[in-house]
């Protein structure tokens, strides 16, 4: 297992491939549905400097307020990712992003940006909301709370340890893609429809 | 039961079970799975990383996946028992199991985008009445979260592409559709929640009633019992596995209702449940004195 500070260079995430399991550690940004089309439709520049070289985390956490007006995340496993599939490569292009954290993986399109720009998609175990809340010691900050609630705002967080795997890389490699059509041959022939 | 009476807080408590402490069986599947998995690779990692996660979600009484899905309950009820009443207090549940963290606030308002903070809203929580001759109140749920729910299919037989007619290997062709189609999507290892016939609301409903079936419990109908078992078979064929990083496990149980159709309708629908198979059972009896099922 190797272990991935963030910020993190192009050179390094291009040494990774699929299969690698890596453990992330620095600043990192929480970001689906409502930001990655917040993203898309105008410039944020107020959150350039959280994307530029870091990931965006497809996850919609539980949160606790503390005393003090700081936050914990109580659970925060990851989210379905395919649904950023629309806006997903113009993110990582325009933002600077190094990578992308959800579970499912993703498309054509996505897998074309990580080659084009210089990231990859980093799967975390669905639904490990408790082990990855352990991984996220601190929250540093908070956009767009009030607007689009606690699961939809983009939370700027520190990371230790947080363990994922790459399924996609920056070279065109598909985990994803490869069990798809190996599970397609393998149904074919379960209804006997041959190939 | 008093007139009086609330359930609110022992409904709370039967909300916190559900999310935080995964049930015994399907505990002992994810834990099959694991031992039947080999080498170190992705699917290991996966399931290791599945059942650390189920214990420290119990230890710490927090939830076990962040999605607290949608609360559906089935009550059962005796004559006299105010539905409107169990509602209130199911749904006042709800928002204090919320307020807690056992539940995200996970209602949105679909035409304005915002969160109802509450986990509360209009068809959540979604509750199913049925009046009985015990004595006592019996409510079993299950949190069903969005992602499985996204993955969840209903198929109109016959279908030209899957060569699937109107029986059960019809059925046979468009579950195992369903399964590929899923992919790792629905956080599998799943299980599948089936329904054949019905119309297309009373199918869906059937889907989720089975998900409350013990993994490994056998249909009393023989042939379904049959068609449980190959699906189950074959779905874990095709290789997917756990999340979909490929492997041998990918179902960890199949469960199939069945409902009379209109002779022009033959659906076969499925629910997925993730592997975070959520659910949780009370009984209430006449003197208020309170049971946890299994």
């Amino acid at each position: 297992m190797a272990e991935l500070k963030l910020p993190a260079s192009e050179k390094t995430i291009r040494n990774l491939s699929v299969g690698d399991f890596v453990e992330l550690s620095g600043r990192m940004i929480t970001g689906r549905d409502e930001a990655h089309k917040w993203l898309i439709e105008e410039q944020r520049d107020e959150v350039v400097p959280y994307l530029k070289d870091s990931v965006i985390y497809h996850c919609g956490p539980v949160v606790g307020e503390n005393e003090d007006g700081s936050y914990d995340f109580v659970a925060a496993g990851p989210t379905t990712s395919i649904r950023e599939e629309p806006y997903q490569a113009d993110v990582i292009c325009r933002y600077g992003l190094r990578g992308v954290i959800g579970k499912g993986g993703m498309g054509a399109k996505t897998l074309d940006g990580l080659a084009r720009c210089g990231a990859v998609y980093l799967h975390a175990v669905g639904g490990a909301a408790q082990v990855l809340a352990r991984a996220i010691p601190r929250v540093e900050k908070v956009f767009m709370l009030e607007e689009f609630g606690v699961p939809e705002a983009l939370w700027v967080i520190q990371v230790e340890h947080f363990p994922v795997m790459v399924t996609m890389d920056s070279h065109g490699g598909s985990l994803h893609d490869e069990v798809e059509e190996r599970s397609q041959a393998k149904l074919k022939e379960l209804l006997g429809q041959g190939t | 039961m008093s007139a009086t009476e609330s359930y609110t807080e022992t409904f709370v408590e039967l909300i916190r079970r559900a999310s935080t402490e995964l049930p015994a069986d399907v505990l002992e599947a994810l834990q099959e799975g694991r031992a039947g998995e080999e080498g170190g690779g992705l699917a290991c990692i996966a399931l290791d990383t599945v059942l650390t996660n189920v214990d420290m979600a119990r230890e710490d009484s927090a939830p076990i996946c962040q999605d607290t899905g949608t609360p559906v309950a089935w009550i059962h009820y005796p004559v006299g028992v105010s539905t409107r009443r169990l509602k209130e207090d199911f749904g006042a549940a709800v928002r204090e199991a919320t307020s807690r963290r056992y539940l995200r606030p996970n209602a949105v308002n679909t035409l304005t985008g915002a969160n109802t903070g509450t986990g509360a809203g209009r068809g959540i929580p979604f509750l199913h009445f049925e009046e009985w001759d015990e004595p006592r109140i019996e409510v079993r749920m299950i949190l069903k979260g969005g992602g499985s729910e996204n993955v969840g299919a209903q198929y109109k037989l016959p279908d030209g592409r899957l060569g699937a007619g109107r029986d059960l290997e019809g059925v046979r062709r468009a579950v195992l559709d369903a399964v590929f189609q899923a992919q790792g999507k629905g956080c599998a290892p799943g299980v599948l929640g089936i329904c054949i016939g019905g119309d297309r609301v009373s199918a869906f409903e059937e889907t989720k009633r089975q998900l409350l079936r013990p993994l490994k419990d056998t249909n009393p109908a023989r042939e379904l019992a049959e068609l449980e078992e190959r699906l189950l078979a074959e779905g874990n064929e095709l290789g997917i596995g756990p999340m979909g990083f490929g492997g041998k496990t990918t179902l960890l149980a199949v469960k199939i209702g069945v409902l009379d159709r209109l002779p022009a309708c033959y659906f076969v629908t499925v629910s997925y449940m993730c592997w975070a198979d959520r659910k949780a059972a009370v009984s209430i009896d006449e003197g208020g004195e309170v049971q946890w099922l299994s």
